[in-house]
Formats: C-alpha cells, sequence, structure tokens
C-alpha cells in the first residue's frame, strides 16, 4: 500500500531535519586543504588539461620510447617552471605560452609530426616550464606547499596517464582518426585561449 | 499467523551481557595503557611526514633498480642509519626541521630514480645512510621533543624498514619494461616535489 510505503520515507525525511549542522564541518584545513587544492587545480583548468591530455596522446602516437620520456621528463620540468615561478622570476608571455602550447601540441597530434626524441622533448620541456610558472604557485592561503605539491604533481601526472591511455585507441583504424580528431579540437581550443587574451 | 518464539534469542542476549560483566578489566588493557602506545606512534610517525616517507620510497625504488644484490645492503642500512640518527637528534631535543637539506635528500633521490641511476652497492649504501642518519637526526629532535619516547623511535625504524623492503621488492620483481619506465615516472614525480618545495621554501611558504 502507497501510505504505508511512505510513511518510513517521511519519518526519515523528517529525521534528516533533526541532524545538526555541524555534522557538515568538515576538518578541510591545513594540510588537507593543500593537499586537495594540489590535486583539485591542475583539473580546475582546461587549458591545463589539454595540454597534459596532449603530451599523453602525442606520446601514444610517438609510440617508445618517447611515450615514456615525455611523462618522465615533464613533471619535472613543469616544476622547474613552478620553482622559477616561486623564486620571484618571471616569465613574459606566460598565458600566450600556455595558450601556444595547445595549438603546438594539438598540431603535432593532427599531423602526427614523427620529430628525433630529443626535438619532441625540449618540445615538451619548453611548454612545460610555462604551465609549472602558471599553475604551481597557487597555494591557498594556511596550506602545506609540501602537501600541495604532492597533490599537484599526481594530478598532473594522473592528466599524462589519462592522454597515453586514450592514445591507445590509435592502433586501430577509428582510433587513429579519433585521436587525431582530438589533437584538432586541443588546437583549436588553444586559438580561443589565445585569442581571449588579445580579445 | 505464526508467532515467533523468542525466547532463545532473548536468554541468548542475556547470556552475553552477562558474560561482559565477568569479562576482566585486564581485557581492556591496551596496548597505549601498557606503554607500547609510543612504539605505534613511531610507526604511524613516517606516514604523516611526506619527507621521509619520499626520501623512503624514493630509496627503495631507486634500491629496486639497482637490483637485488644492491638491495640488500640498503634495506638494513637505512633502518640502522634511520635509528641512530633518531638516537643522535633525541640528545638535542628542538624543533630543527631541517626542510632544506631533508627537501634536496629526496628530491635528490627523485632524479636518481627518473633517470634510472644504476648505482653500486658501494655508492647506493653510503647514499642510505646519509639519508638515514639526516632524516633520522630530524625524527629523533622532533619525536623527543613532541613526547615520544625511544621505542616509538624504534617504531618509526621498522617502519622504513617495512616502506624500503617492500617497495624495493616491488621493483625488483618487475620484468616488463613499462613497469620499470612506470617507476622512472614515480621518480620523476618526487624529483618535480622536491622542486616545487625547494621553490617554496625560498618564498618562505614551505
Amino acid at each position: 500500500m502507497p501510505g504505508r510505503a511512505t510513511g518510513p520515507l517521511v519519518l526519515a525525511a523528517l529525521a534528516l531535519l533533526l541532524v545538526p549542522a555541524t555534522v557538515f564541518a568538515h576538518q578541510e584545513t591545513g594540510s588537507v586543504t593543500g593537499i586537495v587544492s594540489g590535486l583539485k587545480h591542475p583539473v580546475s583548468g582546461m587549458d591545463h588539461v589539454l595540454a597534459m591530455i596532449s603530451v599523453g596522446l602525442w606520446g601514444a602516437q610517438l609510440g617508445a620510447p618517447a611515450v615514456w620520456v615525455l611523462p618522465v621528463a615533464f613533471p619535472m620540468v613543469m616544476a622547474f617552471g613552478g620553482m622559477l615561478g616561486l623564486m620571484g622570476i618571471s616569465l613574459p608571455g606566460i598565458e600566450i605560452g600556455i595558450a601556444v602550447s595547445a595549438i603546438v601540441l594539438g598540431a603535432m597530434i593532427v599531423t602526427e609530426s614523427r620529430p628525433p626524441l630529443w626535438i619532441a622533448a625540449v618540445l615538451v620541456g619548453f611548454f612545460a616550464i610555462f604551465h609549472g610558472h602558471a599553475h604551481g604557485t597557487e597555494l591557498p592561503a594556511g596550506s602545506s606547499g609540501l602537501l600541495y605539491s604532492i597533490g599537484f604533481v599526481a594530478a598532473t601526472g594522473t592528466l599524462h596517464g589519462v592522454g597515453i591511455a586514450l592514445g591507445l585507441v590509435h592502433r586501430f583504424r577509428g582510433g587513429r582518426l579519433a585521436v587525431r580528431a582530438a589533437g584538432a579540437a586541443v588546437s583549436a581550443a588553444g586559438v580561443f585561449f589565445l585569442a581571449r587574451i588579445f580579445v | 499467523m505464526r508467532t515467533i518464539d523468542r525466547r532463545p534469542l532473548a536468554l541468548a542476549a542475556c547470556s552475553f551481557a552477562a558474560a561482559l560483566c565477568l569479562a576482566p578489566v585486564e581485557a581492556h588493557a591496551h596496548l597505549v595503557q601498557t606503554g607500547f602506545g609510543t612504539f605505534y606512534d613511531g610507526v604511524v610517525h613516517l606516514f604523516l611526514t611526506p619527507p621521509d616517507l619520499l626520501v623512503a620510497i624514493g630509496l627503495g625504488l631507486l634500491a629496486g633498480l639497482c637490483g637485488s644484490a644492491a638491495s640488500r645492503g640498503v634495506l638494513f642500512a637505512l633502518p640502522a642509519a634511520w635509528l641512530a640518527g633518531e638516537m643522535a637528534g633525541s640528545l638535542f631535543p628542538a624543533s630543527l626541521t631541517l626542510p632544506w637539506l631533508t627537501t634536496v635528500s629526496f628530491g635528490a633521490v627523485g632524479v636518481l630514480v627518473a633517470v634510472n641511476a644504476n648505482l653500486p652497492r658501494a655508492l647506493l649504501v653510503p647514499l642510505a645512510c646519509g639519508a638515514g642518519l639526516l632524516h633520522g637526526f630530524v625524527n629523533g629532535q622532533t619525536m623527543v621533543a613532541a613526547g615520544t619516547d625511544r621505542l616509538g623511535m624504534i617504531g618509526a625504524s621498522v617502519s622504513v624498514f617495512l616502506v624500503i623492503t617492500l617497495s624495493s621488492a616491488l621493483v625488483v620483481s618487475l620484468r616488463a619494461n613499462w613497469t620499470r619506465v612506470a617507476v622512472r615516472v614515480a621518480g620523476s614525480w618526487i624529483a618535480a616535489i622536491g622542486l616545487l618545495m625547494l621553490g617554496w621554501l625560498v618564498r618562505g611558504q614551505g
């Protein structure tokens, strides 16, 4: 009977009203805030997300050893860029560099470019400095710098992993086309980011 | 309508309650109350101190990449050096966390893992001893200042032994090429965290 079935639900709903607000008083302060902010930061900006996934996609296209070299090199170079920012060493055209990174990395994927490994590593490393400089320094007040860094690096590396995993479809005929289409979308987004800076 | 006889259930509940009343007080003698709690404080301390955990994991990964022969020396050298450092640090109770040195130590270990440095045992063991003495010294100072006794320090060293044993054994057992590269990626993450941390220290927000 509907009346009997809804009775417990109504009682449960009324009971929920009695739950004190202090139940929701999370302990997300200090160190916890640091690691959560670090984990969230790389995935909260589309420019960063697209560039990181592009590194993975391009690496998957290039195959071994690039697919492993790029994710090994990128976090260290990105952190070097972040360190420069933290030390107060400014770089010109940070936002432009980030937008151009999406355009160039997307173009590399679309055209399936296969430059020598050292050129690919230098290109990715160059853009990594801009991403690290822009994003590594945005620590919320009162948080632990170390835990923020752990979260930031882990989230960025995970985005590379997502890119590599998505890029594995490159082995199939349809997947190859899909990866190139994804590269085109990244490039288009980069053009949008660039236009937003100047317009 | 069939009725359910609840008497056996009630009898069982009463028996259980009576048995609880007869339970000796000593049954509640938790290890914390018997003085063994600080050991567990020390065990947990490693997992709540990111620089210590990163250097222990990093050295485990490095030892694993260097092979089983090199690893065996580190398995005992690191916890022993850690304990010696803790004992030395406990003589000078203070809150000197030496963040610059501890950051450089785990960052450097991360770089060595990332570049797949194949260190000989003669180099790997002194490196582990140096890191163990440094981090142990900081542990000893801060743990004594926080009221932890030497049993806690032994607990921390046991944790270090467990972490380095498990991490190096895992890496030694890896055969597929991509799994070893994944270890190097983990090293690059540790190095990246160290670089960023150096920046935070320059800025005064470490």
